[in-house]
């Protein structure tokens, strides 16, 4: 399906990935984790998942514990200790790895650079697949006009832009239609959408009336968190956009019902 | 728990709500926000600015206190007289000193949003004395009795219906009866009832936008001219102004004023940017008899010397809140703070304590875009997040979201518990919520379903399909 193996490096070797799950896609949609294990799978790496990760630390490092994000960011450095890459299917969590634990960690003997080391190996799913990888999907095909939001951690994070666009745009039968105010953010701010809920669903409604005057079917994005804000204001409002994580399009996996769809349509 | 009034999220909720606030803000957006973008596409080297600015406020923050000393020197070498503050109460205190020996009666002021930090207006009214805002914007929101909601366009709450009703009701007793027609009438109406008093006041006061230390300048930018008019025609001239505002040469102001007006309003340059220095010499046809700076601490040395010291390279423009998606949902009143959005929610608990200002760091959901826009590059999230930690540790984080986070944090550092938990959960939640994929009530998470349906899980946790999955392979 894809040619990342080759594009690589011409190595015979195996790549290593360590599958960041993420807590959400574990809990509410494996079917992006599946997708993400597929998309890897294709462009030449082996993929393990270990089974100590649980969460990368976000709602205690942002919610004031920092000392308790500092124990779950030791445990996700020793959970992924081995691995060529850790690569997940979230610009968030990803940033958090990369940008927020060499940080978190930089005065504990020993841990600094073995948070560094971390941060340099880590690397958001589809980011991994364009920059390090180098993948080029050949059969991947989505009948229809999608969106695309982008989710503001990998945007002004890890400056995550072009890599799911450039991805989509080799998906057969997709047409992408791009947001007004498509770097604004969704209203989503981890426990700030139930902290503030007033504003959450003004800015999330923001965000669907500029999905709305695309015209299109289908809102993509590369963060569970997001989508799961962005679909439930759409059903609640009783829209019928379909709402997938990227990575399920990508990987030829949005056959089922999206993101806050009944099983049966 | 909180101090008596409403929260955040009360004031918040009201702002939603009011139409005509809405109306108001939504000129920020479109306005501000599409000229600042075309200013910054204009001018190439304005990320290397940024840098360079940067460079220039760090540089000077490390050595303040020798920056700050040759701008005293050379004010005084000027003739001018500088006072240190070190609070508000001090700072109120010189300048009504400074007005009382002057005897003075009025006071026109430019406007100054470190005047309105140490509550300037109501201790000179205190004394009887006149006080007039000469700014447009600051007149307004004085006319109406309100505090400004936005640190460069005080008035950016109010509709220009507001304006003209207010102005109806306010300006008879100068002799307009009419109701102003349009903005330029507006600006007539104000301009005539500040001609008076320009010439009436006694003592000017302004803030500053920089100090110069290689020549004891004060810089003010400002559109209308009001600056020049408050500075130039009282016998006294009294220049307020926070410690962080001193840089090093006129070069450095030169720098920072492109990057200024251009974050602020898109602008390559204000109609006026004023500089004044001393009092005027012999031979001179204008300017005050005498000239007097106030340097304000406040709270800012203990930010030079912690971790917040990135905060005081802030230079005011305000790029932060126009580009906030919570400023811009809820309009600055809803802070109930002076300085409101990004920029304020990290100065108002290091200026007036994390008592008085304890929700600000949390009304923000990270999102990353005011330090895209810092002209200064302040790590505005960074800072919010750390005084959160901070609040965390001094225990100011208190009932459901410290004991939410604790037992999130206690469980994700047992896996194997969690992942049999969260596999009952999944199940349960796929199996009641399958036929709709959805919840329109979940109990304990009220904050999401009151807007939005909460999307359900698909039935089982990716570890335990995984799981499956190997044991087939």
């Amino acid at each position: 399906m894809t040619e990342g193996a080759k594009a690589a490096d011409g190595e015979a070797a195996p790549v290593r990935v360590g599958l960041l799950v993420t807590c959400l896609v574990d809990l509410f949609r494996p079917n992006v984790g599946f997708a993400a294990v597929k998309l890897l799978e294709d462009a030449g790496c082996t993929v393990e998942v270990p089974a100590g990760q649980v969460c990368c630390g976000q709602p205690a490092f942002n919610g004031g514990d920092a000392a308790a994000a500092r124990r779950i960011a030791k445990q996700v450095i020793r959970t992924f200790a081995g691995f060529d890459y850790v690569v997940g299917p979230s610009g968030s969590c990803l940033a958090m790895l990369r940008n927020d634990y060499p940080a978190l960690l930089a005065d504990e003997l020993g841990w600094a650079a073995r948070a560094q080391d971390l941060a340099a190996r880590s690397h958001e799913l589809m980011s991994f697949l364009v920059d390090v990888r180098g993948v080029h999907l050949r059969d991947a095909a989505y009948r229809g006009a999608v969106t695309y939001h982008d989710s503001c951690a990998g945007l002004r994070g890890l400056g995550i832009k072009a890599q799911p666009r450039q991805l989509l745009a080799e998906v057969d039968g997709l047409e992408l239609r791009e947001l007004q105010d498509a770097e604004t953010c969704c209203g989503f701010g981890g426990t700030f959408c139930v902290k503030y809920p007033d504003i959450s669903v003004r800015m999330v409604s923001d965000k669907i009336g500029n999905i709305d005057m695309t015209g299109a079917g289908t809102v993509l994005g590369g963060d569970l968190g997001c989508l799961l804000n962005i679909a439930g204001r759409l059903r609640r409002l009783g829209k019928t956009t379909r709402v997938f994580h990227a990575a399920e399009v990508l990987a030829g996996m949005a056959d089922g019902p999206g993101i806050g769809e009944p099983e049966k349509a | 728990m909180r101090a008596v009034g409403p929260s955040f999220g009360e004031r918040a909720a009201k702002a939603l709500a009011d139409a005509s606030l809405q109306r108001a803000i939504g000129d920020l957006k479109g306005g501000f926000v599409a000229a600042r973008a075309r200013a910054v596409a204009d001018f190439p080297a304005f990320e290397e600015m940024r840098e360079a600015g940067r460079a220039i406020k760090d540089h000077t923050l490390a050595n303040l206190d020798f920056y700050l000393e040759r701008y005293a020197a050379e004010v005084e070498r000027h003739g001018g007289h500088v006072h240190w503050a070190s609070d508000a109460e001090e700072a109120c205190r010189i300048v009504r000193e400074i007005c009382a020996r002057a005897g003075a009666r009025t006071v026109t002021k430019g406007k100054s949003m470190v005047s309105e930090e140490i509550g300037l207006n109501a201790a000179l009214e205190a004394d009887g004395i006149e006080v007039v805002e000469t700014d447009a914007g600051e007149y307004i929101v004085q006319l109406a009795g309100e505090a400004p909601s936005h640190i460069v366009m005080p008035t950016v709450h109010k509709t220009a219906d507001e304006i003209a009703d207010l102005f109806l009701d306010r300006h008879r007793a100068h002799g307009f009866e009419a109701r102003a027609r349009d903005a330029a009438e507006l600006i007539g109406q104000v301009r005539a009832v500040l001609r008076g008093k320009y010439f009436a006041a006694d003592v000017g006061i302004t803030g500053a936008n920089f100090l110069v230390a290689e020549n004891g300048a004060g810089v003010i930018v400002t559109n209308e001219g009001n600056g020049d008019l408050t500075s130039g025609l009282a016998r006294v001239h009294i220049v307020t102004a926070g410690i962080e505002k001193v840089v090093p040469t006129l070069d450095d102001a030169s720098l920072l004023l492109r990057l200024l007006t251009r974050s602020a309003l898109g602008m390559e340059a204000t109609s006026y940017t004023t500089y004044s220095i001393g009092p005027r010499r012999d031979g001179d046809i204008e300017g005050p008899e005498e000239y007097h700076v106030v340097l304000v601490d406040n709270g800012r040395s203990d930010m030079l010397a912690g971790p917040y010291r990135p905060m005081l390279r802030c230079i005011r423009c305000a790029a932060c809140l126009n580009h906030c998606p919570v400023y811009l949902a809820v309009g600055g009143h809803a802070y109930d703070a002076v300085y409101p959005g990004p920029m304020g929610a990290v100065l108002m608990p290091m200026i007036g304590g994390h008592e008085k200002a304890e929700e600000l760091p949390h009304a923000c959901t990270l999102n990353g875009r005011c330090e895209q826009v810092c002209p200064v590059k302040i790590p505005l999230p960074d800072l919010l997040r750390r005084l959160r930690h901070d609040q965390w540790e001094a225990g100011f984080i208190r009932g459901t979201a410290r004991w939410g986070i604790a037992a999130w944090s206690w469980l994700a550092t047992r896996p194997a518990l969690y992942h049999r938990l969260a596999r009952v959960v999944a199940a349960a939640g796929g199996y009641l919520g399958r036929s709709r994929g959805r919840f329109r009530y979940l109990p304990l998470a009220s904050g999401w379903t009151e807007g939005r349906d909460m999307p359900a899980p698909q039935g089982t946790t990716f570890q335990a399909a995984w799981a499956k999955r190997r044991e087939r392979r």
